[in-house]
């Protein structure tokens, strides 16, 4: 057999064994679904208000903010699942097997796709309970799911490196979230990155989350306020998708082989 | 080196490792013939858990050769691990998985087609006698179900060697018993295994040879008889009834002992090493019955591992067991403790 078929086939099992633990411990998917209703509700019905003129128009642009924020947000639950692996005496197992060094990490960032998937789910239907509505194309809208998806996994991969390097579940809980903070909020999924001061403006025109949720809202249609919810005018806002696709890219260029040799030196020490 | 020929499973040559200003490894060699059991005795931080990781390619030494079943474990890591089965002090199972989902993704991850993993999973759960809760997440077993699954685990492949590190640390008897009696099952059936242990019991029961290794070196080999008979001679034990009585036992017991005799005042026990054996023991009667001594209680002890580790280091064996339940928790405490 290949080393690729090898190296698949193991990553399959793990990602098996991944998905079978969150079967049998359903609260593990409690992170993952409700955060994102707390935050569309708590933003439609807080915010709503007082960011812009008409609640209804920040309702639906607030939806591919949400998005995308919750999709970054998966790197901190594979932080956490990393660290947690880790831990775990199953992976000592993993460690005496003659199996793909890789499996494991390929293993945790599949099973977590999966999750972050059923949360854009309950996450659709929420907004759609509070007005939000796909008005673009069929396909367009696979290919705006299809682009957060690839988003989730991209930080997947930062957050899968981020738990080798905790060193412990402690560690990674705190680690893992923190960073989330800062990056989902300096960007447009709440408000605009035109309306921010001097250099913060700058970090979330460049900022993938902002490419993410702009390029979310076009692709689902939703149409673009003007005022203090418009677009900037840098490159980046004016080619989301392309952008979006590009940092995943690079996040997956760099953080894959960085993370595989960290867990090849954590696995045999 | 050469590659070691057929009849040796396992041969380590001068293996050294080193953990900062700790030297963990200071020369260890080793060499398994297959079919046979050796028994790794020693205390915590002897060094047994650093050489059975080296041996099974989780950490590199420093210097030193190993071969597994011809493999080479510097060269060819994944050769070695596809020739070796792996069972550790801490369970290798998947809590939230079955007992037969643990042995089917093993089984999947030596490379096994679904259905043969599937066969040998089903197998092993009903010959380790884990059947009627073969289909339970592994949370809900006992310690001993678990090391038992954890058995399972290692023998998925049928290896040509089988790595058990202190099997029955943290077990409670019944499930020391349980887990001796499987690899006793094991032995039969002719596999080449290496056993560590701290329990001088264990390695006596189950081992062909025992190579006694403290701070990082092998400081004896050889069957538990060869061990015991490096101890040489019996030891005499008398009881008696008065502690007036000790002196004149004392006196008797130098006569017909090898050695200055012992005393333990409150036990009012008087103990010494006698090469005679039963001879010198009737003869020791005779003399403290003529003295008019009571004695309340006689006994002729054969040596025990334990006699042999105290003789060989200076220090008895376990002395250190207590401190293994606290490193229960945590993988980073295994690797400064090994």
């Amino acid at each position: 057999m290949s080393v690729l078929t090898a190296g698949t086939r193991d990553s399959g099992v793990v990602t098996w064994r991944n998905l079978m633990n969150v079967r049998r411990q359903p609260d593990l998917l409690l992170g993952a679904t409700l955060q994102p209703i707390m935050f569309v509700l708590l933003f439609a019905f807080v915010f709503a208000g007082s960011i812009g003129n008409d609640p209804a128009v920040y309702r639906e642009f607030l939806m591919g903010g949400i998005f995308a924020q919750t999709v970054a947000f998966n790197s901190a639950y594979t932080t956490i699942g990393m660290a947690a692996d880790l831990e775990k005496g199953v992976i000592d197992r993993f460690r005496s097997l003659p199996m793909a060094r890789a499996a494991v990490l390929i293993g945790r960032t599949a099973s977590d796709l999966v999750v972050s998937a059923i949360g854009l789910l309950v996450m659709s239907l929420c907004g759609l309970l509070v007005g939000w509505r796909i008005r673009g194309s069929f396909l367009d809208a696979i290919g705006g799911y299809l682009l957060l998806l690839g988003f989730s996994f991209a930080m997947s991969w930062i957050g899968a490196w981020i738990g080798l390097v905790a060193g412990s579940v402690q560690v990674a809980q705190s680690a893992g979230f923190i960073w989330m903070f800062p990056v989902t909020f300096i960007s447009s999924a709440f408000v605009s990155a035109s309306s921010m001061p001097g250099p913060l403006k700058v970090i979330a025109e460049w900022n993938p989350v902002t490419a993410v949720a702009d390029a979310a809202r076009e692709l689902f249609g939703n149409a673009r306020p003007t005022g203090v919810l418009g677009r900037s005018d840098v490159w980046p806002a004016h080619h989301t998708v392309l952008y979006a696709i590009l940092s995943c890219v690079v996040v997956l260029v760099i953080f894959m082989p960085i993370a595989v040799a960290k867990y090849r030196k954590v696995a045999s020490k | 080196m050469p590659p070691p020929t057929s009849s040796i499973a396992v041969r380590a040559e001068s293996l050294v490792k080193t953990f900062g200003s700790t030297r963990a490894l200071d020369g260890v060699d080793l060499e398994i013939p297959a079919g046979t059991v050796l028994g790794l005795l020693g205390p915590n931080g002897a060094g047994k858990t650093t050489t059975v990781r080296i041996l099974t390619t989780l950490l590199r030494p420093d210097s030193g050769t190993a071969f597994i079943a011809g493999h080479d474990v510097l060269t060819d890591p994944d050769a070695v691990r596809r020739s070796i089965g792996l069972s550790g002090q801490y369970a290798a199972v998947d809590e939230h998985l079955t007992g037969y989902e643990n042995l089917f993704m093993v089984g999947r991850l030596y490379g096994k087609s679904r259905t043969d993993a599937a066969t040998r999973a089903r197998e092993l759960i009903s010959r380790f006698r884990l059947k009627d809760a073969g289909d339970r997440p592994a949370r809900t077993y006992s310690g001993g179900m678990r090391r038992r699954l954890d058995l399972a685990g290692a023998l998925v492949a049928e290896p040509a060697v089988v790595v058990l590190d202190e099997p029955t640390t943290g077990l409670d008897p019944r499930g020391r018993m349980d887990t001796w009696d499987v690899i006793g099952e094991l032995v039969a059936d002719g596999a080449t295994v290496l056993l560590t242990t701290q329990y001088l019991e264990e390695a006596d029961q189950l081992a062909d040879t025992i190579l006694v290794i403290d701070h990082g070196k092998v400081i004896a080999s050889g069957t538990a008889d060869q061990l015991k008979a490096q101890v040489g001679g019996e030891r005499l034990e008398i009881v008696v009834a008065d502690p007036a009585e000790i002196p004149v036992t004392k006196i008797v017991l130098a006569e017909v002992g090898a050695d200055e005799p012992t005393v333990e005042d409150h036990q009012r026990r008087v103990q010494v090493r006698v090469d005679t054996g039963p001879k010198a023991l009737v003869e020791a009667l005779r003399r403290l019955d003529q003295e008019n001594v009571s004695v309340l209680d006689v006994a002729l002890h054969r040596p025990t591992l334990d006699d042999v580790f105290l003789s060989l280091t200076g220090h008895i064996a376990e002395e250190a067991a207590p401190e293994a339940e606290g490193k229960r928790k945590g993988r980073k405490a295994r690797k400064e403790q090994s």
